[in-house]
């Protein structure tokens, strides 16, 4: 198995409690994979992303990448997060550069950095200061910036979720393409049931209260999925149906809240 | 455009009022001096060269004193944001340290290093040192955790972390740091000036005061302000503006 996820657990200190906040998280994902995990908001989809990354520590459980137990963050995990996260006193270009100091020489990383650039359609801009860039702009660079280290996996945290609706579209194809043309290993956390269906080989969906997958669902849908419309209601259909209840027991958690206050 | 008329008539009304407030009540020039004498001996000492000796001798000790509360400045700023005890006892008796104006460090000063140059200089560091620190150990704690968080994930870590990452996020703080300091030394270096030897913008007040020459005194006022006003607005404020856009931290104004 390429990515497996073993009986994480994560709990978090909470005004002199602890909250568990994962539950019997269990997950295999295979090289090459466009997984997306799905759920309501605060179920817990950047923690179990954060956990891969490294960033966090499970309570409980142990990853794997490729027999590697994760116990860090590394330059084999890539991750991109809601906020482009671009350092801005680097010009476009040096941001990308930025993971292959280390790694290679300064041309070499320069080459390489062009190449990524190219691949998000970005080589014009590669002297510009990031601030000069629009928000979809500076997301398509801390794409690159995190494909240029040549991680096994990318992690993208709602990348697209600052963005508007056009610009979001357009962005879902290029990150197809680019997917297909690097055969990355991609796990996508969105909160939207269409992006998911649009882009994923697999949607892992999760629950809340505590944070737990409900179902594993393989989305069987040729690509390009535009012209398979009917195909792609069914399985929204489907998934709203499951994350019905979850979203009442938030709605519900809310009330309960609001009156004890 | 429209400001900068409305500050020109402003400053004429100004001085033609304060002309007038002496000629009407007939003050002496010991008590206050008019607007005309004032700047005919400001051209006088600029005329003579005293006023370019006095500010070369003056912006030489700033120079020195800043760049040294600068360097001390960032040094224990660092410091101070990565070590916590440091920070729980040494931060605390610089923010102590804050509320004495520099200048009351005088007599200390010149006890140490006599009635001399040094002295005046151990002001000027101790006037920019304090904001300094302060402001480098803020810009450091405060550095997004997004930045960091994504460093991280790009696999920097510890010191490669710090100068690539942490050091040049917390820029802005250190330049509004350094905005705070020219300041603070500017204002220490003329009261150390005023209390201590020449040559120099501030003895030659004393100078011209001791000799009851209030035009000079307060044409030497006015070059205070003034330097003290161009350099912050032309240099620093320029670069803390632009710095600012840089980094995110302030919008452009809609053109
Ligand atoms: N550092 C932390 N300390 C305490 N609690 C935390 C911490 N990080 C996350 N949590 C809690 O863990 C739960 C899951 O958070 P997480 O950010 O993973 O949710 P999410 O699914 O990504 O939500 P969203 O869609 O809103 O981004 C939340 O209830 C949150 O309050
Ligand atoms: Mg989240």
């Amino acid at each position: 198995m390429f990515l497996s996820i073993n009986n994480v657990q994560k709990s978090f200190p909470n005004q002199g409690k602890t909250e568990q906040v994962l539950r019997d998280i269990n997950l295999n994902i295979e090289k090459g994979e466009f997984v997306s995990l799905l759920g309501p908001s605060g179920c817990g989809k950047s923690t179990v992303l954060n956990i891969i990354a490294g960033l966090l520590r499970p309570s409980e459980g142990e990853l794997y990448l490729d027999n590697q137990q994760i116990t860090k963050p590394g330059n084999d995990r890539g991750m991109v997060f809601q906020q482009a996260a671009l350092f801005p006193w680097l010009s476009v270009e040096e941001n990308v550069m930025f993971p292959l100091k280390k790694i290679m020489k300064k041309q070499e990383a320069r080459e390489t950095a062009q190449k990524y650039l190219q691949l998000v359609q970005l080589s014009a801009y590669a002297n510009h200061s990031p601030h000069e860039l629009s928000g979809g702009m500076q997301q398509r660079v801390a794409i690159a910036r995190a494909l240029a280290m040549s991680p096994r996996v990318l992690l993208m945290d709602e990348p697209f979720g600052a963005l508007d609706e056009q610009t979001r579209i357009r962005l879902h194809d290029e990150l197809e393409r680019i997917w297909v043309e690097t055969k990355k290993t991609i796990i996508f956390v969105t909160h939207s049931i269409q992006e998911a269906i649009k882009l994923s080989d697999r949607i892992i969906v999760m629950g809340t209260q505590p944070g737990r997958i409900l179902q594993d669902i393989p989305i069987d849908i040729e690509r390009p999925r535009e012209k398979h419309l009917q195909q792609m209601a069914q399985y929204e259909e489907q998934i709203m149906k499951l994350l019905k209840n979850e979203i009442d027991k938030v709605a519900e958690e809310e009330l309960k809240y609001a009156v004890s206050n | 455009m429209q400001l900068a008329i409305k500050r020109i008539l402003f400053f004429i009304g100004l001085f033609a009022l304060w002309e007038l407030a002496i000629w009407i009540f007939s003050i002496p020039p010991v008590i206050l001096p008019s607007p005309t004498t004032v700047f005919s001996s400001l051209f006088e000492s600029l005329a003579d060269g005293s006023l370019l000796k006095d500010l070369r001798a003056s912006f030489s000790r700033l120079l020195i004193g800043l760049s040294i509360a600068l360097i001390i400045g960032v040094l224990l700023g660092i410091l101070l944001a990565k070590f916590k005890t440091a920070d729980e006892t040494l931060g605390s008796l610089i923010l102590a340290l804050q509320s004495i104006p520099s200048i009351v460090w005088l007599p200390l000063a010149i006890m140490w290093f006599g009635l001399n140059e040094k002295a005046v200089i151990f002001i000027v560091v101790l006037g920019g040192t304090i904001v300094m620190t302060i402001n480098m150990r803020t810009g450091i704690k405060n550095v997004q955790p997004l930045y960091t968080k994504a460093a991280q994930t790009m696999g920097s870590t510890g010191i490669d972390l710090f100068f690539r990452v942490i050091l040049p996020a917390s820029v802005p703080y250190a330049v509004t740091g350094t905005r705070l300091a020219w300041a603070f030394a500017w204002r220490a270096l003329m009261a150390g000036e005023l209390l201590s030897s020449g040559p120099g913008l501030g003895y030659t007040l004393k100078y011209a005061s001791d000799f009851g020459r209030m035009d000079m005194v307060m044409a030497i006022m006015v070059v205070i302000g003034v330097i003290g006003v161009t350099v912050d607005i032309l240099i620093f404020q320029r670069i803390e503006k632009k710095v600012m856009i840089k980094w995110g931290l302030e919008q452009k104004e809609a053109a």
